[in-house]
C-alpha cells in the first residue's frame, strides 16, 4: 500500500491573501445578482407568495434543473459527506449515492400528482394539501411544524459549510465571540438581504452562477487530483488502511468498530435504510416542494426526474474526495487548533490548488450552501405562514400580508439555524441532516399516501405521526456519541426484530404507518367522518395547458377576494 | 356542495383515459433501480475492480446511469399512455 504522502502547506492557518481576494469577489458578484434577481421574469408585484415564493410558477425545464439542483446539492454535498467518508467511510458517506439515486423513480412516482392538484387549488406547501384533502386544521398543523422545525438543521448544515471554507481561508476563529463569527454573521446578512427582497428568484440566478463555479471545480478536482496522490488505486488503498487502523483502535479502546471501507454484513441494514429514509424524507421537505411546484407544468418534474441524476454522479466524485485527502495526508486543523473532519475538503483544495483557484473552490463552495440555505428559509417561511400564521393566527390576512409575514419569517428561521451553528456540536455535520429527515419523513404517510387515496383516516394519520415523531425523537436522543458523550450523536439504532443497526427515520416511519393503518381501519369501520375533500379525481392529473386550469387560473386572477372559490363550482378553482 | 367523495356527475372530472399496461410497465421499470440498489449485499464487495475503482463504487456509478435512463423510459410510457393533455382542448364542461 502506498504510504500516505504528506502536504507540506505554505500556511495553513494564517490567511490566504489571494484565495480570500477571489472568494470576496466572486462572493460581492452573486451577491448583486441576487439583488437583481427581482427584475429576472419580471412580475407586476413581489408582494404575493405566488411571485415571491413561487417565482410566480414559470420556470422551465433547464430552471428547475438547476434550481432543484442547487436546492439538493448543498453544503450536505460539498462538505458534510466528504468529511464524514473522510472520518468513518463508506456507510457514513457513500450511502448518499444510492440515496440519490433511488430519490428519482420515487418523486416520479408522486410529485406530478402533487404538482396537479396544487396547481388546480393554489396550494404552496404539503400542508395546505393536507389541509384541502381532509379539511383537517390540526393534521395540516402537524405537516406544516414539522416542516418548519426539519428545515432549522438542514440550514445550519449549510452554515456549517460555509464556516468550514471561511476558517480554512484563515478568518474567523481566535478566542472574541464577535470577531470569531462575524465572517459569518456577513455572509449571513447578505443572504437574508437579497432573499428577503428577491425571493425565490434570487436563489434561481444565482444557481446558475453556482453550478458553473461547482462544475469547474468539481472537475478540475477529479481530473487533476488523483494523478497528484498516486491514481485511484493508491485512495482506495490508503482509505482502506485509514478504516482498518480505526478500526482496530476502537476495538482497543473497548468501542464498536464503526469504520467502513466497503461495508460489510453487520452495515447491510444501515446502508440501505440511510440512503431509502433519505430518499422518501428529502422532497417532503418544504425546499424541494416549492422547487418542484414552481415548475411550469406536470411534466416538467417528470422530466426533470430523468436529468437530474447528473448530479448524482457528481455527489459521489465529490465523496469520493473524502478519500482522496486521505491519500494526500489533509491535515484538517481548526483556528481553535482542534481537528475538525468538516474542513477536510476546504483544506485539501488550499493544500493542492494554486491560491487562486482555490479561491474559486471556497466560492464555489461557500456560494453552493448559500442557494439552497435561501430556498430553504424561503420555503419554510412559506410554511409558516401560510399554515400556521393564516390558519391559526389571522385568518383574514391578505395575500400582501402573508407574503410579509413569509419575508420576516426567513429571516427568523435563519436565525435559529444560526443558534444551532453557534451552539451545537460541529464534528458531524452529516448528522443534521439525518436529524431533519428523521422527522420530516413522519409526514410522508399523510401526503403522498393522501395522494392516491382517501382510505386512511386523517385520526390514523395523524396518530401515526405523532407515534412517529415520539419514537424518532426519544431514540435519536439515546445515541450518544462514545467521545463527547452527548445526546443526539448519531441516526441510527437498532431495528427491533431485526436486531440490526437501521436509520431510525426508517424504524419511525414504519411504525408510523402501522399506527395509521390500524387506526384507519377501526376509524373506517365505526364511520368516524374523514373530513371534507375539496380535490376531485380530475385535479391529480391537470396540466398546465388544460383550458379548465387555464380558466381557472384566469378566474382565480381577477377575482376581488383570492381566498374565495370564484365560481362555487367545487374542486375546479384555487379556493385557498 | 358535493365532496371528492361522492360519485362524479362528469365523466371530465374523473381520472382521464389511461393505458393501464403503459403504467404498470413504467412502475416496474421505476422499481427496478429502488429494488436493486437496496439490496446491498450482491454489491458489497471489492472484485471486480475497474479502473482502480473496487466494484462496490464504479457498480453504484455505472446505476446513476441505468436509473436516468430507466425513468426516461418512464417518462416517456407515462406521455403515451394518457397522452400529452389529460383532456382534449374542447372538452370543457
Amino acid at each position: 500500500m502506498t504510504p500516505q504522502l504528506t502536504v507540506l502547506a505554505a500556511d495553513t492557518d494564517g490567511v490566504n491573501g489571494v484565495a480570500l481576494a477571489v472568494l470576496i469577489a466572486l462572493f460581492a458578484l452573486v451577491t448583486v445578482a441576487g439583488f437583481m434577481a427581482s427584475r429576472f421574469m419580471r412580475a407586476d408585484s413581489m408582494e404575493t407568495l405566488d411571485e415571491w415564493g413561487l417565482g410566480g410558477r414559470k420556470f422551465g425545464t433547464w430552471i428547475t434543473w438547476f434550481l432543484l439542483g442547487g436546492d439538493l446539492y448543498t453544503a450536505y454535498t460539498f462538505v458534510a459527506v466528504p468529511a464524514a467518508m473522510f472520518a468513518t467511510g463508506a456507510v457514513a458517506g457513500f450511502f448518499a449515492v444510492p440515496y440519490t439515486i433511488i430519490l428519482y423513480p420515487i418523486i416520479f412516482i408522486f410529485m406530478a400528482r402533487l404538482w396537479s392538484v396544487s396547481h388546480r387549488h393554489g396550494y404552496v406547501t404539503t400542508a395546505d394539501f393536507v389541509r384541502g384533502r381532509y379539511d383537517d386544521r390540526g393534521l395540516s398543523l402537524a405537516v406544516a411544524v414539522t416542516g418548519f422545525v426539519a428545515t432549522m438543521p438542514y440550514i445550519a448544515l449549510q452554515l456549517v459549510g460555509i464556516q468550514a471554507v471561511l476558517e480554512v481561508a484563515g478568518l474567523g476563529g481566535g478566542d472574541n465571540i464577535l470577531a470569531k463569527d462575524a465572517p459569518l454573521l456577513i455572509a449571513f446578512a447578505l443572504l437574508a438581504a437579497y432573499t428577503y427582497s428577491s425571493g425565490l428568484r434570487a436563489p434561481a440566478v444565482i444557481a446558475f452562477v453556482k453550478d458553473i463555479l461547482i462544475y469547474l471545480v468539481i472537475i478540475v478536482a477529479i481530473v487533476y487530483l488523483p494523478g497528484q496522490v498516486g491514481g485511484w488505486e493508491a485512495i482506495f488503498g490508503a482509505a482502506e488502511d485509514k478504516m482498518d487502523a480505526n478500526n482496530a483502535a476502537a476495538v482497543e479502546a473497548g468501542l464498536k468498530p464503526t469504520s467502513s471501507f466497503i461495508p460489510g454484513s453487520a452495515a447491510f441494514w444501515a446502508y440501505a435504510t440511510l440512503a431509502l429514509g433519505s430518499a422518501m424524507a428529502l422532497f417532503m421537505y418544504p425546499h424541494s416542494v416549492t422547487a418542484s411546484l414552481s415548475s411550469n407544468s406536470r411534466n416538467t418534474v417528470r422530466r426533470n426526474a430523468a436529468i437530474l441524476p447528473a448530479y448524482s454522479f457528481v455527489l459521489g466524485l465529490l465523496a469520493l474526495l473524502g478519500w482522496v485527502a486521505i491519500a494526500a495526508g489533509t491535515q484538517p486543523i481548526g483556528l481553535d487548533g482542534e481537528p475538525n473532519a468538516q474542513l477536510v475538503i476546504p483544506q485539501l483544495f488550499e493544500d493542492m490548488f494554486p491560491s487562486w483557484f482555490a479561491g474559486v473552490a471556497f466560492a464555489a463552495i461557500a456560494i453552493g450552501a448559500l442557494v439552497p440555505a435561501a430556498i430553504m428559509s424561503i420555503a419554510a417561511a412559506n410554511t409558516f405562514s401560510r399554515n400556521i400564521y393564516k390558519e391559526w393566527i389571522n385568518k383574514s390576512a391578505t395575500p400582501a400580508q402573508e407574503a410579509k409575514v413569509s419575508k420576516l419569517m426567513s429571516l427568523v428561521v435563519k436565525a435559529f439555524a444560526l443558534v444551532f451553528v453557534l451552539t451545537l456540536d460541529k464534528q458531524n455535520a452529516i448528522n443534521f441532516q439525518l436529524l431533519g429527515g428523521i422527522w420530516i419523513m413522519q409526514t410522508f404517510p399523510a401526503v403522498v399516501f393522501s395522494l392516491f387515496t382517501r382510505w386512511f383516516h386523517r385520526y390514523g394519520l395523524l396518530a401515526g405521526w405523532a407515534a412517529g415523531m415520539a419514537y424518532g425523537t426519544y431514540e435519536a436522543y439515546q445515541v450518544v456519541n462514545p467521545v463527547t458523550g452527548k445526546h443526539f450523536g448519531g441516526s441510527t439504532a437498532l431495528i427491533p426484530g431485526i436486531e440490526q443497526m437501521g436509520y431510525i427515520a426508517v424504524t419511525a416511519f414504519v411504525l408510523n404507518v402501522a399506527v395509521a393503518v390500524v387506526l384507519s381501519a377501526i376509524c373506517n369501520a365505526m364511520k368516524v367522518s374523514n373530513g371534507k375533500d375539496e380535490t376531485i379525481a380530475f385535479d391529480y392529473f391537470a396540466d398546465a395547458d388544460d383550458p379548465r386550469v387555464q380558466k381557472d387560473l384566469a378566474a382565480h386572477d381577477t377575482h376581488a377576494d383570492p381566498y374565495g372559490d370564484p365560481d362555487d363550482i367545487p374542486g375546479n378553482a384555487a379556493a385557498r | 356542495m358535493d365532496s371528492g367523495n361522492t360519485p362524479q356527475s362528469r365523466p371530465e372530472q374523473g381520472v382521464p383515459p389511461t393505458d393501464k399496461r403503459k403504467m404498470v410497465l413504467a412502475g416496474v421499470l421505476l422499481a427496478i433501480p429502488i429494488v436493486v440498489l437496496l439490496w446491498v449485499p450482491h454489491y458489497a464487495k471489492v472484485e471486480p475492480d475497474l479502473l482502480g475503482f473496487p466494484f462496490f463504487f464504479w457498480y453504484q456509478f455505472l446505476w446513476v446511469f441505468i436509473c436516468s435512463g430507466l425513468t426516461y423510459a418512464a417518462y416517456r410510457l407515462t406521455l403515451s399512455a394518457r397522452g400529452l393533455t389529460t383532456h382534449k382542448v374542447g372538452d370543457d364542461r
